[in-house]
């Protein structure tokens, strides 16, 4: 499919959803169940916003959310207890799968949501959107309601298509512009056509879920969407403008390393799909300088980009999903 | 104690009284519904006469909690009806759309438990919320009304407002109301029954871009301004009537090392008595005059807005009840002249109350806030009152 034509039919403005009860009704006449599940670390101060908003509109107005689980990576603040007083079901994310060796990322909390949560749907919403809006949900659950074929939906802001139908600059992220995009351009053109490939909010069908690996770190959106690309095409993604996100900005800095993450996942796929050859063992150390008392002072991060096998592999999941 | 509210009966006051503690505790669960409505309420930016955005969203909310005949008019009021079981009288119940935020300010509300803050949370989106969900939470308590329940949020309340939109929807409105009721963020213990006559507005001093160095003129706006105020001091007001001049805002100049052009004074007088704040606005026109013709500076006066005073007795059966209403919910009543859409409904010689839902702090500031905690007991006060309203216990004589 060209980029041009996947654009024009796969592409939505959560307005196109705005009949929130008709999608409750197609919803509810494909049996469907959805979770959202709300991955957090140290969130007290935005998680009642989100836990209020959704809980309210979407399950109990419109009842299209079957649950909202927030899936934390060990909070030092009360943000399971604010949640949980807010009606979210909450979870630790080292008490999920327990048996199973401890990790520590985003990556890991979204993953362990695929065990843990019950929908054939599964939501994820970052806690740190301070618009938040039910449309952050409902756009991203459109497609997939009314277009069975869609297996993987992305979110995008700020209105990158211009009424004339003129494509304007995107507005991605920093990371996007820089890496990902020239990245995608040189190895997978065709996912260019996705306009925020690192955008954290996305709904997933269980089956398409379970069957791919998880990076837990940094490049948890860029596997995702690698390997299903490489698995189905073009076809199964869609996407949704959600306007405007307001959201904390991180410093450069921060950006260097979760770019050096994403780097990681990347070039583990691309040489995994013969794309290109890696001759030697790759560098997990990030070196970045911050000044010091008037001297730059060298830091060293070691970022490795640890993976989660695909959850269907998993027996406890096979169990509990009665896959076997 | 859980009162049986579905009977549509509120004959008895004893019991809707008694029951108000229970209806408090029914409403707790259902605050979030509330603050749902305060988010994409009060998110959506609503500067007086600007209020097209909300009114939208209004419009939806209402459609979908069912109201009847939802529409809004030329002034973007919006209303609905929700059917009484005789529909023999109509309440109406209304809350203002309008801030004093301009659309360029952050209207990002942030969420915690004990304390919700943003741009007009308290003044009034937290009204126009407990509004907007009055339907559902009646719905979900299954409380019938037997006259007609009247839901508006007006627009054009505030400073050049001047409640233009209620107003507006009163004169044009063809069903006579019965009583009415303003629903304000805050405060919980606020009992407002009577409004006192005001007239708000700013004086604008310029003097000439180049100083006219022969002139009389002063140096500055600022000094102008100066003696404006000194004039306006100088004003005499009576003890009875109660009367003040409040000075709220001055704004003037624009670098401290330039001498300032411009300079700006928000004003508002207050009088128990219409003949006061009219003998306070001629006053005012006067120091205005005498000080452009000493100091030949361009002044205006520009009047906002101006309230007559009135409202209900303090012994009418509505505020009797209401008091009895806050003793029953153990709130001591605070009483304290409404400055708000209560004017428009004592220009109509409709009896009305102003309600307020929670307490809340840093009014028409960055950081106005409110404590959600409490909004059961104000959503429990408001639906007590019309069903008093609803029973017949309100009525004059």
């Amino acid at each position: 499919m060209q980029n041009k034509d996947w654009l024009k039919s796969n592409t939505y403005h959560h307005s196109d959803f705005w009949d929130l009860r008709k999608l409750v009704e197609e919803k509810q006449s494909r049996g469907l169940t959805i979770s959202l599940c709300i991955p957090t670390l140290n969130e007290e101060k935005n998680i009642a916003k989100e836990v209020v908003l959704f809980r309210s509109e979407l399950m109990e107005r419109y009842p299209l959310l079957d649950e909202i689980a927030i899936i934390d990576s060990g909070s030092e603040d009360r943000t399971l207890e604010v949640a949980a007083e807010f009606g979210a079901d909450t979870y630790l994310a080292s008490d999920i799968l327990p048996n199973l060796e401890p990790k520590r990322g985003k990556g890991e909390n979204l993953w362990k949501a695929i065990y843990q949560l019950k929908g054939d749907i599964i939501v994820y919403v970052d806690a740190d959107i301070t618009n938040i809006h039910p449309r952050f949900v409902y756009g991203l659950i459109g497609p997939m309601i009314y277009r069975p074929e869609v297996g993987y939906v992305k979110a995008f802001y700020d209105r990158p298509l211009a009424d004339s139908g003129v494509l304007r600059p995107s507005g991605g992220g920093r990371v996007t512009e820089i890496l990902t995009r020239p990245l995608f351009s040189l190895f997978y053109p065709e996912l260019t056509a996705v306009i925020q490939p690192l955008s954290g909010e996305y709904a997933v069908r269980r089956e398409v879920l379970h069957s791919i690996p998880f990076p837990i770190g940094y490049g948890v959106e860029t596997s995702h969407l690698i390997d299903l690309y490489n698995r189905f095409g073009m076809e199964v993604f869609a996407q949704t403008d959600l306007d405007k996100r307001v959201h904390r900005n991180q410093p450069t800095q921060a950006l260097g390393r979760m770019a050096f993450g994403i780097l990681q996942t990347f070039l583990r796929r691309a040489g995994d799909q013969e794309k290109l050859a890696i001759h030697s063992e790759l560098n997990h150390y990030l070196k970045q300088f911050q000044v010091s008392k008037g001297a730059f002072e060298q830091i060293e991060h070691h970022i490795v980009e640890d993976e989660r096998p695909p959850m269907d592999t998993i027996p406890e999941y096979r169990k509990k999903f009665g896959l076997d | 104690m859980k009162t049986d509210l579905s009977s549509g009966n509120h004959k008895d006051l004893h019991t809707i009284l008694s029951g108000a503690t229970g209806l408090a505790e029914q409403i707790k669960p259902l605050r979030q519904l509330v603050l749902a409505n305060l988010i994409m309420l009060g998110e959506a930016p609503a500067p007086t006469f600007q209020e097209e955005r909300r009114m939208q969203l209004l419009i939806d909310r209402f459609s979908e909690v069912g109201l009847q005949n939802v529409a809004n008019d030329e002034t973007s009021n919006v209303y609905g009806l929700l059917d009484g079981t005789e529909g023999n009288s109509n309440m109406l119940v209304s809350a203002h759309m309008d801030t004093v935020y301009p659309e360029s300010a952050d209207h990002t509300i942030s969420v915690q438990p004990d304390l919700v803050t943003g741009a007009g949370v308290a003044d009034n989106s937290l009204g126009l919320a407990v509004v907007a969900s009055l339907p559902d939470i009646l719905h979900k308590l299954n409380i019938r009304f037997k006259n007609n329940l009247i839901l508006i949020g007006t627009s054009r309340s505030v400073g050049r407002g001047n409640s233009e939109g209620l107003r507006s929807f009163l004169n044009n409105n063809t069903l006579p109301i019965q009583t009415g009721i303003c629903v304000e963020g805050v405060q919980l213990d606020r009992l407002s029954h009577a409004s006192i006559g005001i007239i708000r507005g700013e004086i604008l001093v310029r003097t000439p871009e180049e100083l006219d160095w022969n002139g009389f003129g002063n140096t500055s706006a600022i000094l102008t301004l100066n003696e404006i105020i000194n004039k306006i001091t100088d004003i005499p007001l009576p003890r009875r009537p109660r009367s003040s001049i409040i000075l709220g805002q001055v704004r003037g100049g624009a670098a401290i090392n330039k001498r300032a052009t411009k300079a700006r004074l928000g004003f508002e007088a207050r009088s128990e008595s219409a003949e006061i704040v009219a003998e306070i606005e001629q006053s005012l026109h006067d120091a205005v005059a005498e000080v452009a013709a000493k100091t030949g500076d361009n002044i205006e006066i520009d009047i906002l807005s101006v309230r007559k005073p009135g409202g209900i007795p303090f012994s009418h059966p509505l505020v009797r009840t209401s008091r009895k209403l806050f003793e029953a919910l153990q709130i001591n009543p605070r009483y304290e002249p409404s400055t708000s859409d209560l004017a428009a409904f004592i220009d109509y010689n409709i009896p009305a109350l102003t309600m307020g839902i929670t307490m809340g702090s840093n009014l028409q500031m960055e950081d106005e806030n409110i404590n959600p905690t409490h909004i059961h007991i104000g959503v429990a006060k408001l639906i007590s009152m019309l069903m008093a309203i609803d029973g017949g216990h309100c009525n004059a004589e």
